[in-house]
């Protein structure tokens, strides 16, 4: 069973309905990419599985348990976490108060510390400003941060709402590594990007989306592929 | 009496506002609210400890206690009924209700206490005052009435003296609260960013109730010093201390708790110099001419945040 499936998903703003019924499935260990254009409905879907967003219909279980039923609150320490678009990092705070509020639902002193250190390793310049104030990071380190501090609830699974969105071409491709790496460390990962081409070429599976409905799927290499997607997302 | 008499019944007053203005500005900060409510918790608070008091079994120390408890259980069921239904409706909406919460509980107080004003007893009644006398070898310190009336410093009553250090204590306590406990990290996260500080499993509802609860335990606090140093209690006790506290909140920057103990402090200090040196009818009008002047030329207050500009 897939640790992720989502059944006939409906999502609207009030008369806006932005998911017209989705499904699909994140297996354990897979990097899925979910792309599509502006306003296709990429953050509602993810929204939605956090429980930001209420559905209208439709089902989302992760390990075998229904999120639809279950408070926002309650589902970081399932072992979902979420880095949501325009990273949204708490501004007012310093890096490691940040960091700490990513491990706001453990316990463990000890292992929120080795936590604390796995971060640091894997991001060198938030070390470096663990006592600066978020708000003045620049926009790369701030994606750093919103990925660490989803890394400091040690998930399962990790969903990234454009991480690429708005960095300089040298930080895009740092991301993607240690996206790749995350994954490669053992983490699920369901990535939504506009940068279809850099997506997909990480991701084992996608997902495209338009205006709400899933139109293709298939293994990342073939929809690199095909003619639509070409045409469609990747420029060419 | 001397400048620096002034001084310490105007910081005296102005601790009391800002023990207010903090839950004025607690609650704006999580709840982007103006719980217009507020000022009239102070009052809910004076009636508690009044009737507690007044009832011979109850030590005063317990009557403050019961006052508190009375206030915070008040606060997060208003908080429940009133405003959390709105959570999504327009800022007007949610201001018109807590316009109507202030009225209903004024007239609440108004249906079981009567109009008249009530002669609230000091919570530290048979304290003498300290005194602070100059004599040729110094500043010498007295606590009973000494005969030295033109070498006399400084009268600090017993009641000015316990605002001082209550609500300085309080501060200093909700200060390490909120920045050194998860709780307060919760707080400041949730009003920075509601649906972030959920991603992180940050229980918003019961942070926005810890906030109410907060407000107005520091309200019943307040009410219980102001009422006794200034003993005249009716149910329209707390609406010009609230106005005045909110005025505080603004002045140091609404949603900023450095900014509301500044402000608050400031604004009784201001108060009550100009009370002394230009007018007492004119006083309430300089402090309001302070925060326009202080809003002209920083619109967010003292300490108010600035927007961060996103890289
Ligand atoms: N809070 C909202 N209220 C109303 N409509 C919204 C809201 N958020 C998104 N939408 C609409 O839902 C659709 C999908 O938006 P979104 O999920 O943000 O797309 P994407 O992330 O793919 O750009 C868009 O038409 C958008 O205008
Ligand atoms: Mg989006």
């Amino acid at each position: 069973m897939s640790m992720l499936h989502i059944e006939d998903l409906h999502v609207s703003y009030g008369a806006i309905n932005a998911i017209k019924g989705i499904s699909f499935d994140v297996d354990e260990g897979e990097i899925i990419a979910l792309i599509g254009a502006n306003g296709a409905g990429k953050t509602t879907v993810l929204h939605t599985i956090t429980g930001l967003v209420p559905p209208k219909s439709g089902s989302i279980v992760f390990n075998g348990t229904d999120l639809t039923k279950t408070p926002a609150h309650k589902i970081v320490s399932m072992g979902m976490a979420h880095v949501p678009e325009g990273r949204r990092i708490f501004q007012q705070l310093s890096v490691y108060e940040n960091l700490m509020l990513g491990a706001f639902t453990r316990k463990d002193k000890a292992e929120i510390q080795e936590s604390v250190e796995n971060v640091f390793k894997r991001f060198p310049r938030l070390k470096e400003r663990r006592n600066q104030i978020a708000g003045t990071l620049s926009g790369g380190e701030q994606q750093m941060l919103a990925m660490g501090r989803a890394l400091m609830s040690h998930p399962s699974i990790i969903l990234m709402d454009e991480p690429s969105m708005g960095l300089s071409p040298l930080y895009v491709s740092e991301i993607f590594d240690i996206i790749r790496s995350v994954n490669e460390s053992g983490t699920t990962v369901l990535l939504v990007e506009q940068n279809a081409k850099k997506a997909l070429s990480i991701a084992n599976r996608a997902y495209v989306l338009e205006t709400g409905n899933i139109v293709l799927s298939g293994d990342a290499k073939e929809l690199m592929n095909n003619d639509s997607v070409k045409k469609a997302y990747l420029g060419e | 009496m001397s400048f620096i008499q002034y001084l310490v019944s105007g910081l005296s007053l102005g601790a009391i506002y800002a023990l207010i203005a903090l839950g004025y500005t607690m609650v704006y900060g999580i709840a982007k609210m103006l719980n217009f409510a507020h000022g009239d918790i102070i009052m809910v608070g004076g009636f508690t400890a009044f009737t507690a008091i007044s009832s011979a079994w109850c030590p005063v120390w317990l009557s403050v206690i019961i006052s508190i408890v009375v206030c915070t259980v008040l606060g997060v069921v208003i908080e429940k009924i009133a405003y959390k239904p709105l959570r999504n409706a327009p800022p007007l909406a949610v201001l018109i209700t807590a316009i109507g919460v202030s009225y209903f509980l004024q007239n609440a107080a108004l249906l079981i206490f009567g109009s008249d004003s009530k002669n609230f007893p000091s919570v530290v009644k048979n304290a003498p005052p300290f005194m602070l006398v100059y004599e040729n070898s110094g500043v010498k310190f007295f606590t009973s009435p000494v005969d030295t009336a033109d070498k006399l410093l400084l009268t600090i009553s017993m009641e000015t003296f316990v605002s001082i250090v209550v609500s300085l204590v309080i501060m200093a306590a909700l200060t390490f609260f909120i920045n050194k406990t998860k709780a307060g990290k919760a707080m400041l996260a949730v009003s920075e960013d509601k649906g972030a500080a959920q991603l992180m499993g940050i229980n918003v509802n019961a942070t926005i109730s810890l906030t109410f609860a907060i407000g107005s335990s520091l309200a019943a606090v307040a009410g219980v010093l102001m009422c006794s140093s200034y003993p005249l209690l009716n149910p329209y006790t707390g609406s010009m201390p609230g106005i005045k506290a909110f005025v505080a909140a603004v002045f140091g920057g609404i949603g900023s708790i450095p900014g509301a103990m500044i402000g608050g402090i400031l604004l009784g200090v201001i108060e009550q110099i100009s009370k002394a040196y230009i007018s007492s009818q004119l006083s309430d009008a300089i402090v309001f001419m302070v925060l326009i002047i202080v809003l002209i030329f920083k619109p967010t207050g003292i300490l108010g945040k600035k927007i961060n500009e996103k890289v």
